[in-house]
């Protein structure tokens, strides 16, 4: 047995082995380097930094624990920003396992600005049937969100006053782990013109580019990168900032290992 | 106290998961089982409170007239729907899948049109030659961008054309589509990729930093 086919019999535990330590020895180290933020999540930010304060942003939540660690280092930059900036969040949500998750980086970021509920933010939680809730947010937000998460009336919360639909809304903000950004796009944007920035994971980021490249989205901030992007935009290095060496360390390992795969796969096939 | 035992439990179970990357084991069950309960739970008490409760149980109660009696029609819907379970009467179901779809078909389509197909086709409709604004000088970066978007969506339409044996000048426009297909498929791979290396860095920063307090 050559080399070649010693390495492509090799247990796939000691890869396993070679990822995990490409990723813990990174953050162990606590390798930092300056992020160049990419042009598309420029983009997000500058439209929220136009906003005058005061302005309402819908933030929603369309995600749960699975993405996580992609999408709730972003959460936290986009509140951190819209709370610097005296922003109004208006919160929801379309993945109700996700909703958890959205509460704990509001209370968060809230309390650090000292923010009071109902007054400079609101969770208005969930509705089922996301096309259907998406495009009667157009016409009037009680006519599906009559109360809040904990079913306070919305009218009696002052952060909702002269709020109706989304000519009302500054900008809305998707956090997508699937397809709900698309529908955004489809009932928000098309029938209503609101102005969309959508975050996603990196799996999701590739199919909303043509809705950027179409200026149907006015932002992009996609994956761990994109969270990092923003994160240091706002100025404000959390997990993703820090993620960002391991991530590094291991797409090398990933070419390196591709490279070796073929060489392998090449090298075996002329010997047969 | 309460933050440090559910730390705990969490780390307990990311672990356990993890175990499963060097064999399966009661662990990796346990946790796997407890996630499968726990979120099936979650959905059902959702569902009850944020959908069947508000939108029929305390419509029924609290609406009167044609606004409590039109409530009815979902709730017989319902009912049909789960007739699927008893096979003499299950083509029951059919009529509250028909108006399921129905309603689907119909947000869907004019979605798509509108909110899809239509804007998408006039992005794509892009002068080859920009020019600057002496509009003598050609932009270079931003013509060169424009060809490759008209080419490359012309080439991949031409790529699914089935009426016609890809031979000649089709057989050609449809070789250039799918090396287009395939750049597309690359970066879908090479994104995936970081996605999966994010959750894996995720969990680590959580084991690290939440748990063991290491950084």
């Amino acid at each position: 047995m050559n080399f070649w086919e010693r390495l492509g019999r090799i247990d796939r535990r000691i890869i396993y082995l070679v990822v995990f330590l490409g990723v813990i020895i990174p953050i162990l180290l606590k390798v930092t380097f300056k992020v160049e933020p990419m042009r598309e999540v420029k983009q997000a930010y500058e439209e929220v930094e136009k906003l005058p304060p005061g302005s309402a942003v819908m933030i929603s939540i369309d995600y749960d624990a699975s993405s996580m660690p992609e999408l709730q280092p972003m959460l936290v930059a986009i509140l951190e920003h819209c709370f610097k900036k005296d922003l109004k969040v208006i919160m929801l949500g379309h993945w109700p396992l996700g909703l958890p998750l959205g509460q704990i980086a509001l209370d968060k970021v809230a309390k650090k600005y000292g923010k009071v509920y109902g007054k400079d933010y609101v969770f208005l939680g969930f509705r089922p049937g996301v096309a259907a809730v998406m495009i009667n947010l157009g016409k009037e937000i009680r006519q599906v969100f009559n109360s809040d998460y904990k079913g306070t009336p919305i009218d009696s919360l002052p952060v909702m006053q002269n709020i109706h639909n989304y000519n009302d809304i500054g900008i809305l903000i998707g956090l997508e782990a699937g397809s709900t950004g698309d529908m955004w796009v489809q009932f928000a944007q098309a029938r209503y013109n609101a102005k969309i920035i959508l975050g996603a994971t990196a799996v999701v980021a590739p199919d909303l580019y043509p809705y950027l490249q179409a200026n149907q989205i006015v932002g992009l901030i996609g994956g761990l990168r994109g969270a990092a992007d923003y994160e240091s935009l706002v100025h404000v290095l959390g997990p993703a900032y820090l993620g960002m060496p391991a991530q590094t360390t291991i797409h090398v390992l990933v070419v390196i290992l591709i490279i070796l795969g073929n060489l392998g796969y090449f090298a075996t096939r002329r010997r047969k | 106290m309460a933050n440090v035992i559910w730390t705990w439990i969490a780390a307990g179970l990311t672990l356990a998961i993890f175990s499963f990357l060097y064999k399966d084991n009661p662990f990796y069950k346990l946790a796997e089982h407890i996630y499968v309960g726990s979120s099936a739970a979650f959905w059902f008490i959702y569902l009850w409170y944020f959908d069947v409760k508000p939108k029929l149980v305390d419509a029924w109660v609290q609406n009167t007239g044609f606004e409590k009696y039109i409530l009815i029609v979902p709730a017989i819907l319902a009912v049909l729907m789960l007739t699927r379970f008893i096979p003499t009467i299950s083509w029951l179901s059919r009529w509250a899948i028909a108006f399921t779809v129905g309603m689907g078909a119909g947000l869907g389509i004019t979605g798509a049109l509108q909110g899809f197909l239509v804007p998408q086709l006039q992005a794509t409709l892009l002068p080859i030659w920009v020019h600057v604004s002496d509009k003598f000088t050609v932009n270079l970066g931003y013509s060169l961008n424009n060809f490759i978007l008209v080419i490359g969506t012309i080439a991949t339409i031409f790529y699914f054309y089935f009426s016609k044996e890809h031979r000649g000048g089709l057989g050609y426009a449809s070789k250039v589509g799918i090396t287009f297909i395939m750049i597309a498929f690359g970066a879908s791979f090479g994104y995936t990729v970081m996605a999966r290396i994010s959750l894996l860095i995720g969990r680590l920063f959580f084991l690290l930093h939440d748990w063991l307090h290491l950084v």
